[in-house]
């Protein structure tokens, strides 16, 4: 855990040295095959039913679920900095004294303190991604980078892209999209797929629920089908927040206007499990009781879309 | 011939019935209720081969040579048996005198009035057994084999260290209680009826030279054996007739008339000839099948081997004359499976007998997999085989695919779809893999590539190979028996060898090499034993019949359990990989390494069950590397572990003129092996099971099964007879086809890296229940959440709940 005693602040580093807070294998939900997803930390977005919290950030957090917690004070007793307290509800840790050394984290024995953020030079991550090798080459699958938002570490995604190309290695993007046009341009020259998320049509919603406009990312999902880049949409489906029969249509109409052959959109249905993490970055959530669309209101909506002649599926 | 006016007019019987599965799939109305009696009817006891047995070795026993004896014996119970044929079946005989009802065979041991009492009441796998009978037994049966019976002799003989040892739970012994089987057939029976073995055999005799081959006498008597054998069996079809002949005559049913009629013809013609056709093969090896599981009960009951490869020929010959529809080639197949699952495991005896174990007797029928010549194996019953067994659902015959580099894709993909819609069949295997195995102990290719899995996870070469499982060795034992100087903890005898005060390891090598020294011993100690015990089988206990289908007792005059076979291999089934590995490393780590902890505290907590030391538990659970997540730290020390079995093990000679080989199963003995281990250094509670075969602990591997097949697939897996990992996967895992198609991809993943055997649990929602009180145990259970997939563990209560409702709304 040394390169945590590094503390991430100028955007300058995130986009050398990014943090990554989980890496998945047999990932089968993003992109064709078996595929090794990396989740980079950092987004641009804030989107309410965000189910990863800890990636919004670009910089390492501490994390602590209190259900896990003994209670034990190891933390407490190992931090040099006098950050932990032990209280009658849990630990709690100060801001403004804690280094992110990790020292409570490697203490703790239930793993209710951990740390989300550690970075991988590209080497270290080829090595890994060589691991999964057979598994790409028998499924025809590859590497995700997802997050957060990936492409916030442009340079770093590039190198990444150019050793995994080198490699032979199918590489795919998740991304919302919210990136300068001619970056996302250099990114398609480089990589096999983009998983294009769309989350609401109309700009003013999208400002409200994401807290950012979509001009952007219509305007780079259009650019990216002229130029010919492969990509795949997807949409995740939060009741009340773009499952109205209005918004399908726009986005179905929107894609019917986008060159090249995909004619399919994946939607992933909202669950809950981010809500927890809210909790374990004792964070609030900005947004209670959101859930995912009825079954009924599911099957309308791929209707819809199949109505357009857009093939539509739950999952990526 | 009844052959000409058969399916024309049988086919039309193929009527389809209306199931209640939710299944596209239906089976015919006949299928359907021979299912249905197999399934609901209670499994009983059988006295009559016990009284046969009992009666002729009360007016025999001294009369002729222990071959002669054994084969006359078994004449006599196919002469004196009861027949049965029950309505709507094509496929007849069984072992009992009805379906699910089993003999006892107490030559080798014997039930008391207790063990049968006990048997009629247990809850679970019980075995029911009327008061008449019981007294029967305690009357005539039981006065007559004490102190006769092959495992009274065996364990007045054992050495005390030995039983020490064993009732500490350090290993088992498998032919305690049966007899060594672990067999399965070649295509040898499908080209061979019963009367040209007999010519074999009595040309044989006939050149046999008593002036010059010292061994004449006891190769006259094996032939004589084996010649009374094959007339028993004979003997045993050809009441079959009659009795179908008798009940036609009676039938008002003309379509069931003809079909009586038609059993008889196949009974009259097999086994005493070779098979003409698909009917006739099926039930050729049928009776074959009853023959080796009546003449005695060796483990895993009998196996066809490559069923789909042997019956093609007859298949091809009688669709191209359009003498048989698919539909009735697939009905006389799923009449057989049914056969399979009517035949119950024989129960145990004594201790045993009050623990449940299972139905299964394990015969495996593999599909697919590669022929002699290395060519692709996979043909038209291979598919139909799969679709039996998705329809059908039944415990028994467990089925394997066989999956090497040239099967084609749409048969694995028709696989998964069965592993998804099921509970762990059919399991998967790599001929690629065990072909090597099997050449690397010494086969020729040929016979290598004829070869395959039998009962659980363990190969050999079909029809030419005695590989005898001798019994389940409890690797986290050694360790716990290790860590206190040769002494069980659990009852403080001493079970193994002084190999060091634990306080006085500065290192973690000499920590290992003290659990080498007494795994050594305990290796030797058990296989001394085995040798000893299957010199008892092959003095008291030969099985000439079974010889007579095994290549090349004939040829050599010698019995099967004497080394007539072409191959001999004994193997030691080596349990808990995974809990010991993750020891080792909890000890390297903390102990050795960082110095955390001493291992006087260690042992300490371990004594104690970790009682008020939770935390120290937890920090090893949570903060050791694993094996089965990819990483080299627990991943060098498996194969340090299993390295030094297979030297431990491997090339010892066995009394057969064969060698003992390593293996790796454990079937369900990772229970049992849990159950006398106290706790272990990688946290386990003391009683808990230890891992399975080659997996991972339960818990332990956290980075998905690509990097568990990783991990596994650094043991050089040739070394083996066998791996097993089991891997559990929720349905909702498997919904759409590209998952399905990703599954098969990772099976053939790992097999390309060098995977033996790889099951999928596609767990149902009793699991994840269970799942929700214990989540420690099940850190490998790996969900569909919505979109993505994640450990069941990781996710919210909530949603943990959510998609148990929701799993549970799809099985409706």
């Amino acid at each position: 855990m040394k390169e945590l005693k590094m503390k991430q602040s100028s955007s300058e580093q995130i986009s050398t040295n990014p943090l990554i807070f989980d890496i998945k294998r047999y990932s089968i939900n993003d992109g064709p095959g078996i595929r090794l997803t990396i989740f980079f930390k950092g987004c641009n977005l804030d989107c309410a039913w965000c189910h990863n919290p800890e990636s919004k950030s670009s910089q390492a957090q501490k994390l602590y679920s209190i259900g896990k917690c003994a209670m034990c004070s190891a933390c407490v007793n190992v931090c040099e900095n006098e950050a932990i307290s032990l209280t009658g509800e849990g630990i709690r840790t100060d801001q403004q004294l804690c280094v992110l050394c990790g020292k409570c984290a490697e203490e703790c024995p239930t793993n209710a303190t951990e740390i989300s953020g550690y970075s991988k030079t590209i080497d270290e991550l080829l090595e890994i991604i060589d691991r999964e090798k057979t598994f790409f080459e028998t499924s025809n699958g590859g590497i995700t980078l997802s997050g957060g938002e990936p492409l916030l570490h442009f340079d770093f995604v590039v190198r990444l892209l150019d050793e995994c190309k080198k490699r032979g290695i199918h590489t795919a993007i998740d991304t919302a999209g919210n990136i300068p046009t001619e970056r996302l341009i250099e990114i398609a020259k480089r990589t096999d797929l983009f998983l294009f998320d769309i989350k609401v049509f109309d700009s003013e919603a999208h400002k409200f629920w994401t807290k950012r406009n979509n001009n952007l990312i219509l305007k780079n999902l259009k650019v990216l089908s002229n130029i010919g880049a492969r990509f795949q949409i997807r949409i995740p489906l939060i009741e009340g927040v773009n499952t109205g029969e209005e918004n399908i249509i726009n986005t179905a109409k929107m894609i019917l206007e986008l060159d090249g052959s995909t004619k399919r959109v994946d939607l992933l249905t909202y669950h809950s499990n981010g809500e927890r993490k809210f909790e374990k970055l004792g964070k609030e959530l900005n947004h209670h009781n959101l859930k995912s669309p009825s079954s009924q209101r599911i099957k309308e909506i791929i209707d819809t879309f199949m109505s357009y002649g857009i093939e539509a599926q739950i999952g990526g | 011939m009844l052959e000409e006016l058969n399916l024309v007019d049988l086919k039309d019987s193929v009527k389809k019935a209306d199931t209640k599965r939710d299944k596209t799939h239906t089976y015919s109305e006949r299928i359907s209720k021979l299912r249905e009696l197999s399934c609901t009817t209670q499994p009983s006891l059988s006295i009559e081969r016990a009284i046969h047995q009992t009666e002729f070795y009360k007016e025999n026993l001294g009369k002729y040579s222990m071959p002669v004896l054994r084969a006359k014996a078994f004449y006599d119970h196919c002469r004196r048996k009861t027949i049965y044929i029950g309505e709507n079946e094509l496929i007849v005989g069984e072992r009992g005198p009805k379906p699910n009802c089993v003999p006892t065979f107490p030559e080798l041991t014997c039930h008391s009035v207790e063990d049968l009492r006990v048997l009629n009441t247990r809850s679970l796998q019980r075995y029911t057994i009327g008061e008449h009978d019981i007294q029967i037994y305690k009357n005539d049966v039981i006065p007559f084999w004490k102190g006769k019976t092959l495992r009274e002799r065996i364990f007045q003989n054992v050495p005390e260290n030995w039983k020490k040892a064993y009732h500490s739970g350090l290993f088992t012994e498998f032919m305690e209680q049966r007899a060594p089987g672990h067999t399965a057939l070649d295509g040898k029976i499908y080209s061979k009826g019963m009367t040209d073995f007999k010519r074999e055999i009595e040309q044989n005799l006939e050149a046999l030279d008593f002036l010059n081959d010292p061994d004449a006498t006891d190769k006259a008597e094996e032939w004589k054996a084996m010649i009374i054998s094959c007339d028993a069996v004979i003997l045993f079809a050809e009441r079959h007739a009659e009795l179908a002949i008798q009940l036609a005559e009676k039938e008002n049913n003309s379509l069931r008339k003809l079909e009586l009629k038609r059993i008889a013809e196949v009974c009259t013609h097999v086994p005493k000839y070779s098979p003409r056709n698909l009917w006739e093969a099926i039930q050729m090896y049928w009776f074959v099948h009853l023959g080796t599981i009546t003449e005695l009960n060796g483990w895993d009951a009998m196996n066809p081997g490559h069923f789909d490869h042997h019956l093609l020929p007859f298949y091809q010959k009688e669709i191209n004359h359009g003498l048989i529809t698919r539909e009735y080639a697939k009905e006389l197949l799923s009449c057989f499976w049914i056969k399979v699952n009517n035949h119950p495991a024989p129960p145990k005896v004594g201790i045993t007998a009050k623990e449940s174990g299972t139905y299964n007797d394990f015969t495996n029928i593999n599909i697919g997999g590669i022929l002699k010549d290395g060519s692709d194996g996979v043909n038209e019953l291979s598919y139909m085989m799969l679709e039996i067994i998705d329809e059908l659902h039944l415990l028994q015959p467990g089925n394997s695919v066989h999956i090497s580099s040239v099967t084609p894709d749409p048969f694995i993909k028709q696989a998964c779809e069965v592993i998804r819609s099921g509970y762990g069949y059919p399991s998967l295997f790599n001929p690629d893999i065990y072909v090597q195995e099997l050449t690397r102990q010494g086969k020729s290719l040929e016979d290598a590539r004829e070869g395959g899995c039998s009962g659980c996870i363990e190969v050999g070469a079909f029809g030419k190979e005695a590989y005898i499982l001798t019994g389940y060795l409890n690797l986290p034992k050694v360790l716990e028996i290790t860590l206190n100087n040769g002494i069980d903890p659990l009852n403080g005898e001493r079970v193994g060898i002084e190999t060091g005060d634990p306080a006085g390891f500065r290192s973690f090598d000499q920590l290992y090499e003290a659990f080498r020294i007494q795994l050594n011993y305990i290796i030797d100690l058990k296989m001394s034993v085995s040798n000893y015990i299957d010199k008892m089988f092959s003095k008291y206990a030969p099985a000439p019949f079974l010889s007579v289908v095994i290549d090349d007792c004939i040829s050599k005059g010698q019995d099967y359990y004497s080394g007539g076979a072409r191959y001999n291999t004994n193997y030691i089934q080596c349990c808990g990989l995974g809990t010991i590995t993750d020891s080792f490393a909890a000890l390297k780590k903390h102990v050795f390494a960082t110095k955390r902890f001493s291992l006087e505290k260690i042992i300490k907590s371990l004594s104690n069950n970790f009682e008020n030391d939770e935390l120290t538990r937890q920090f090893i659970f949570n903060k050791t590397p694993f094996f089965g997540n990819d990483d080299e730290y627990a991943d060098s020390i498996a194969v340090k572990i299993y390295n030094t079995l297979f030297d431990l093990i491997d090339g010892k000679p066995n009394i057969k003129n064969g060698k003992y080989h390593l293996n790796m199963l454990s079937t369900t003995c990772h229970v049992y092996f849990g159950k006398v281990l106290g706790a272990s250094p990688n946290g386990r509670f003391a009683g808990k099971p230890i891992s399975d075969g080659t997996s991972p602990s339960h818990g332990a591997d956290k980075n998905g099964p690509s990097a568990v097949v990783k991990s596994l697939s650094k043991l050089d897996q040739t070394k083996s007879g066998g791996t097993l990992l089991n891997q559990r996967f929720l349905p909702s895992l498997l919904e759409r086809e590209s998952d399905l198609e990703k599954l098969g991809d990772l099976i053939k993943s790992y097999f390309k890296l060098g995977g033996h055997h790889i099951q999928f649990n596609v767990v149902d929602n009793s699991t994840l229940r269970m799942a929700q009180d214990n989540p420690e145990d099940f850190g490998d259970l790996m969900v569909r959440v919505a979109g993505y997939s994640d450990y069941f563990n990781d996710l919210h209560k909530d949603l943990k709940q959510e998609i148990i409702e929701r799993t549970e709304n799809e099985a409706i």
